[in-house]
């Protein structure tokens, strides 16, 4: 009955060289679902992300997107099926305007005339990034550099938005401006994969979660049960 | 076009149509100026129109993908020694320059792809590392292929090769216009020259906002984000590479044509240097600047030459510096000047990649 899942990853390895960082982990997200990934430094959660995107090759195991296997296809080409990252420390085009970066967004695109539109709409999401659309963008602050990488992501219509640490080295307010914005990503349907040290606030907005431990996947559940959860609560919520 | 008003600065923002002009004026007339002092100088100049595309072809791979190439100099050789090969009487081969160019070009653009492809995960100092080995094993291969078999005629180079001949008008030759005028053949290289720096400025540009030119853009500033975005970066990278080799390439033919002779010193790490440091000097990432960069940079030393030299005679009745230990240490002075000062270059680069007419409009509005 179940459909199939949007994404699914199955005794997935990834390995630097002889060094194993991600060490055989399962997990899977439904269509429209918003899942997050928590754990500490080293864990593994950016590999994993990485390896998703394309970024990384895998060492082993399954990587199933829309049911099929996608370890060999590079990362341009999982791009345009759909799946797009928002790497880490925010990797915009420092030198480049907003504009411009946003529009990169839609470098894989022929439809001229929706990508407009969706800067349109991205613009309507993310109202600071719109009054600065000619600023070169490593002149930005860090929250709107976020802002950028996730608008840059949207413009090329992902199904699947794998987000790396978005609240990286954001003071809490701006943190909280970026978590609003990715639940609105999320209200459109698009499926999120979230990788977080920020726990507690991974957990409060995501409808499932990952804890991840040295490379493997420990506990899984919905946000409000990892939130009660006292291991959870010890290691990851400083109690 | 606008790329080019700025390449005078202070009149290209005001009015960049007259910039234009005077720019045109200046390309088209500075042969006849150059004359007044000597023929010698119309010789530098020809020089400086080769060092123009050497200069427009690694600003590709430097200044728009990102990718330090400290060997540059071997795709010149790689298009010069492939000109001598096919027309001279070394292996009693006379091609036709319009047969041989394209040749040379495309084994400088192979060559390209011979350095990018295992260079593809390098990045900053350790690609520089790569290149500048590279480029290195270019000149000494064609130091050494004299034994057992002789293919490069060793540190001796290659003599007599054949003149550019168009349509079959050997532009060697001076031109007689009637019976009182002839047109030195300085002149005539000159032209050609030019056209092809025109050509290659037309193309570069039509590049630089074209899917590839942002393509190199997102790569240059960030390759993880470029591609998560889509972008194919190893094909981009291979192609910033052989594109770039490509004008190495052309220039080396055409200087080989030009000289006559080619031989292994004409292609040393201190050229790639030069060529080099004539981007950065002029602006990396901007055409204009990486355009008067290599103008100033080739004119420079000459000027020492000519001054420096009967100056120390005068002053101290002998030769105390050599012009060519001057010229080192005026070209280190002048980087570290523009490092301290412009560290962006004469003419910086702006963040687009896209409608250079935009830059003048909002350098104007600043």
């Amino acid at each position: 009955m179940s459909a199939t899942p949007l994404l699914q990853l199955r005794d997935l390895r990834v390995a630097y060289g002889a060094i194993e960082a991600v060490k055989g982990i399962s997990l899977e997200l439904a269509h429209g679902e918003l899942v997050s990934l928590i754990g500490a430094n080293g864990a593994g959660k950016t590999t994993t992300l990485n390896a998703i995107a394309g970024t990384l090759g895998t060492a082993g195991g399954e990587l199933l997107y829309e049911g099929k296997g996608i370890e060999k296809l590079p990362a341009h080409l999982r791009l345009r099926r759909g799946l797009a990252l928002v790497p880490e420390g925010r990797g915009i085009f420092t030198r480049l305007t907003v504009e411009e970066n946003l529009r990169m967004g839609a470098y894989c695109r022929r439809d001229h005339d929706a990508v407009e539109a969706d800067l349109e709409r991205v613009f309507t999401m993310l109202p600071r990034v719109k009054e600065r659309l000619q600023q070169v963008a490593g002149t930005l602050s860090g929250g709107e550099q976020q802002m950028v990488a996730i608008g840059r992501a949207l413009l090329s219509r992902p199904r699947l938005l794998l987000l790396d640490e978005p609240s990286m080295g954001l003071a809490p307010l701006v943190v909280e401006k970026i978590f609003e914005v990715i639940r609105s990503v999320a209200a459109e349907g698009v499926t999120i994969l979230l990788v977080e040290q920020n726990a507690n606030l991974a957990l409060e907005f995501s409808q499932r979660a990952y804890v991840m431990e040295s490379g493997r996947i420990t506990l899984a559940g919905s946000g409000a049960e990892l939130l009660a959860d006292p291991k959870v609560r010890a290691a990851y919520l400083g109690e | 076009m606008n790329e080019l008003a700025l390449a005078i600065p202070w009149l290209g923002k005001r009015n960049p149509a007259a910039a234009r002009w005077v720019v045109v004026a200046l390309a088209v007339g500075a042969p006849l100026i150059a004359m007044l002092f000597g023929k010698s100088w119309v010789r530098i100049l020809d020089f400086a129109m080769l060092y123009v595309m050497l200069a427009i072809g690694l600003n590709l791979v430097v200044g728009f993908a990102g990718l330090l190439d400290l060997g540059y100099i071997a795709f010149y050789a790689v298009g010069a020694y492939t000109f001598a090969f096919l027309a001279s009487p070394h292996f009693e081969l006379h091609l036709p320059f319009w047969l041989v160019l394209p040749l040379g070009a495309a084994f400088a653009a192979l060559a390209g792809i011979i350095l990018g492809l295992p260079t593809l995960r390098l990045r900053g100092d350790y690609l520089a590392i790569v290149t500048l080995g590279f480029g290195e094993i270019v000149r000494i291969f064609m130091n050494n292929l004299n034994h057992p078999i002789n293919i490069t005629n060793g540190p001796q180079g290659i003599n007599m090769i054949d003149p550019l001949v168009l349509f079959g008008w050997d532009i060697s030759k001076p031109l007689k216009v009637g019976d009182e005028i002839t047109i030195n053949s300085l002149f005539l290289y000159y032209y050609v020259f030019l056209a092809c720096v025109v050509l290659s400025v037309i193309l570069v540009q039509r590049l630089q906002v074209s899917r590839v030119g942002r393509a190199w853009a997102a790569i240059r500033d960030d390759e993880l984000a470029a591609k998560a975005i889509g972008i194919n970066t190893r094909n981009m990278k291979l192609l910033a590479f052989s594109l770039g080799a490509t004008f190495g390439g052309v220039a080396g033919g055409l200087f080989a044509a030009f000289q006559g002779f080619v031989s292994p010193e004409s292609f040393s790490l201190m050229e790639s240097i030069a060529v080099l440091t004539m981007i950065v000097f002029g602006g990396m990432g901007n055409l204009a600047g990486v355009i008067v960069g290599a103008l100033a940079l080739t004119a420079l030393p000459e000027v020492l030459r000519h001054v420096a030299v009967p100056l120390q005679q005068a002053v101290f009745g002998q030769v105390l510096l050599d012009p060519e230990v001057l010229r080192m240490l005026l070209l280190s002075l002048a980087m570290i000047f523009m490092m301290l000062l412009r560290p962006a270059g004469l003419i910086p680069a702006y963040s687009r990649y896209s409608r250079p007419e935009l830059v003048v409009g909002k350098e104007a509005g600043r």
